[in-house]
């Protein structure tokens, strides 16, 4: 009976079921989108994170910001010698700095290593380097006897002016190109934890655990691309020459790293023998960050520690607005309009209700206890909130799936905050908080829906029902079986 | 037997008290059929609620064998209903939504009687007033007086010890209205049921056997050794033909003449 009466009474007021279900599918469906959604942003915000990390790292550890000393200028400084006049052949220097200029000791990957909380810690080198290539043309010496003129020599050349007989320096120039990009030094040992842990190899092999000073380079897809650099062929970098061994392609959009070395060689190339710019860590427990990176901030002093929470902070641009408003607004615009759904749901079933004294009453005087009456009332508005749910998680499905066919473009910046912050091994740069650059990543928004959330919407669907029937039943318990009779008296 | 003594029910409108019925005494015995009749607002559908157990008196007590409805709680005053007292209301009060066989068994669905039998015995009661092949009909596809014999069988099907009847043939026409009283005659007689019967109709009131008139909240009892001399007009019949139908013709196997 109980279910044939639902079947019945539903199937009735169609339309005021529809308005009830169609109210919370609107909420559900937008407690979707916005869960969804704000996923979206937090994938996008871990790929961002793990193109500066790589997989798998929960923390990294660089050496703290120091002011720089007044005899360290920093700046790189290219030496070349002048050829004589009909020489001209390229020359080339290149000259390759840590990142940031400032570096760890090895020892101090063990000594993290060792830290209550760290399951593992490897090290690794940035290195920058800028390659200066080009030519030079010497100028020439030519006597004149009369007028003004003007000579422009190379280095070198000289300039006269002047009526007199003295020989002056014509011609001569110099035409260069700088090219700058990034090397890490790895860990070969341990390549799942590192600058190269956040990247696939797409071409060749990565590098074996025997290999670890050998004259062997991974170059990312982009770069190899860009220079037309494929597997088997060499690279230059100061003088040395490597053999490409594998081209890796980053599991996020941008690569930040160019060219990956043996750990070993790229220390030789920087002259920083047993130097690490960054300590790549990985905690034994994920909810545990904080405590670990205490820790180790405790334990090793002059180092900075940087928690992917913290790095988080540093992102900004449209991503960053778009997960602030998608977990701001959205999250207040959901919780408004579910509401707002639960109770114009209860409100109607508490109407419905009321214009069904008669029926009640007549129930009540053939003997159907309250508690009858009302779990039929709150059974009417289950059903009709599971309608609503399945209808909002349709909707919500649907708009998530637009949202990713869409796949809007969110740009990410990620800036070192010039306290500290920052991250080793960042793009093209941005050292371990010595730097104020900042780089700009384009990611896809998508949005993946979770059985969790989906669960939600179901106990959301199911809590509407429960919400509105519990109004409608309280009024329907409370109705006495005399009603029956007085309503047609 | 009922046994109502000094039942009084006062309401409250706002500020003002209004005294539906007052300190009325009155004695039913097991088969006896009553009539209650007055004007609007006189007491008698008050009078009704107090003795079918769905208000209860402000002061005094009544009795149904020996227990106070006024007294008991809620939920054994429910039961109570549920087993021993059948309503027939004016307005039908079929649920619009319920086949007129589903109607019925609504009346079981209070006593726990299982499904299959619940269709059954509905069945049966529907086929005993006339409408047996009508189970699957809905009340909006019912005429006044099937609809009123729908409500019949609803009351009857739990074979209750009283029979109520709130103006059972207010929204009737003439014809039909002699139709359901002779069903209703039939029913009493049959079954030796307790009918009390709400009535605006005096050509209905000067035919009970006992006739109760309640103005201004207060009774007079009348004995009026009048004869049930109802006729069927056929009206609401025939839907049945073939069908066991015992009351559907009752008033004319009996005699029963209009008037």
């Amino acid at each position: 009976m109980f279910g044939i009466y639902l079947k019945r009474e539903l199937g009735r007021r169609k339309k005021a079921a529809l308005v009830i279900a169609l109210g919370l599918a609107l909420g559900i469906a937008l407690v979707i989108t916005v869960n969804s959604v704000s996923a979206g942003m937090t994938q996008a915000q871990d790929k961002v994170l793990q193109s500066l990390y790589g997989l798998g790292t929960d923390m990294t550890v660089t050496k703290a910001r120091t002011a720089p000393t007044s005899n360290s200028s920093g700046q790189p400084r290219f030496e070349f010698d002048a050829k004589s006049n009909d020489d001209d052949t390229e020359q080339s220097s290149d000259r390759v700095m840590t990142q940031g200029g400032q570096a760890l000791k090895s020892s101090l990957v063990t000594k993290v290593a060792d830290q209550k909380g760290v399951a593992a810690a490897v090290g690794a080198l940035t290195l920058n380097v800028t390659k200066v290539d080009g030519s030079f043309t010497q100028g020439k010496a030519q006597s004149s006897t009369s007028g003004s003129g003007s000579g422009q020599g190379g280095p070198g050349g000289g300039q006269g002016s002047g009526s007199t007989a003295a020989p002056q320096v014509q011609g001569g120039g110099a035409s260069f190109d700088v090219n700058s990009y990034s090397v890490a030094g790895v860990d070969v040992t341990n390549q799942d934890l590192g600058p190269l842990a956040g990247s696939k190899i797409t071409s060749g092999t990565a590098f074996t655990s025997a290999q670890t000073n050998a004259k062997v380079a991974v170059v990312s897809k982009s770069y190899a691309k860009e220079n037309k650099y494929k597997v088997g062929k060499t690279l230059k970098i100061s003088g040395t020459k490597y053999k490409i061994i594998g081209i890796a392609t980053p599991d996020s959009s941008d690569s930040t790293t160019d060219v990956y070395l043996p750990l070993k060689q790229a220390q030789t190339l920087a002259d920083a023998k047993n130097q690490v710019t960054t300590i790549y860590v990985k905690a034994t427990d994920s909810q545990q960050i904080d405590t670990v990176k205490a820790t180790i901030q405790k334990n090793i002093s002059g180092t900075t520690v940087t928690t992917s929470a913290d790095l988080a902070e540093t992102v900004s641009g449209s991503l960053s607005t778009a997960s602030n408003l998608a977990t701001s607004v959205g999250k207040w615009l959901s919780i408004a309009v579910l509401a707002a759904a639960f109770l114009v749901a209860a409100l109607l079933t508490s109407s419905a209700v009321s214009r069904r004294v008669r029926e009640f009453g007549t129930l009540k005087a053939l003997g159907w206890p309250s508690r009858r009456v009302t779990r039929q009332v709150v059974g009417e508005s289950i059903v009709n909130g599971l309608l609503g749910g399945a209808l909002g998680i349709a909707l919500g499905l649907g708009a998530a799936y637009a949202v990713t066919a869409i796949s809007p473009k969110l740009t990410a910046e990620l800036g070192s905050t010039g306290g500290g912050g920052g991250m080793g091994g960042g793009p093209g740069g941005g050292g371990p908080g010595q730097q104020s650059a900042s780089n700009t990543m384009e990611i896809a928004l998508s949005a993946p829906v979770s059985a969790t959330t989906i669960a939600l919407a179901v106990g959301l669907a199911v809590a509407g029902g429960l919400i509105a029937g519990a109004m409608g039943g309280w009024r329907a318990s409370r109705m006495r079986p005399a009603d029956a009779l007085r309503s047609v008296s | 037997m009922y046994r109502l003594t000094g039942v009084t029910k006062r309401y409250s409108r706002g500020k003002e008290t209004v005294e539906a019925l007052r300190g009325i005494d009155l004695t039913i015995e097991d088969g006896d059929q009553l009539v209650i009749q007055g004007p609007t607002g006189g007491g008698k559908s008050t009078l009704l609620q107090m003795i079918g157990g769905l208000d209860r008196p402000t002061e005094g007590s009544v009795e149904l064998d020996g227990v106070d409805l006024a007294r008991i709680s809620e939920a054994k005053l429910t039961r109570l209903r549920a087993e021993k007292i059948g309503i027939i209301f004016q307005s039908f009060n079929l649920i619009p939504t319920l086949t007129a066989q589903e109607n019925v068994e609504t009346a079981l669905v209070p006593l726990g009687v299982k499904p299959a039998e619940r269709r059954e015995r509905a069945a049966e009661a529907l086929r005993s007033v006339g409408l047996g092949e009508r189970l699957g009909h809905a009340p909006s596809e019912l005429s006044g007086g099937q609809q009123q014999r729908v409500a019949i069988a609803r009351a009857l099907v739990k074979k209750p010890k009283v029979l109520l009847a709130d103006e059972p043939t207010g929204n009737l026409d003439e014809g039909t209205r002699d139709d359901i009283m002779a069903l209703l005659e039939g029913l009493w007689h049959e079954y030796g049921l307790t009918f009390i019967m709400v009535t605006h109709d005096s050509s209905i009131a000067r035919r009970a056997p006992r006739l109760a008139t309640i103005k201004a909240g207060q009774i007079t009892l009348t004995e009026q050794h009048a004869q049930n001399t109802y006729v069927p007009q056929g009206q609401g019949q025939g839907q049945g033909q073939g069908q066991q139908e015992p009351y559907a013709g009752h008033g004319t196997q009996q005699g029963y003449q209009a008037y």
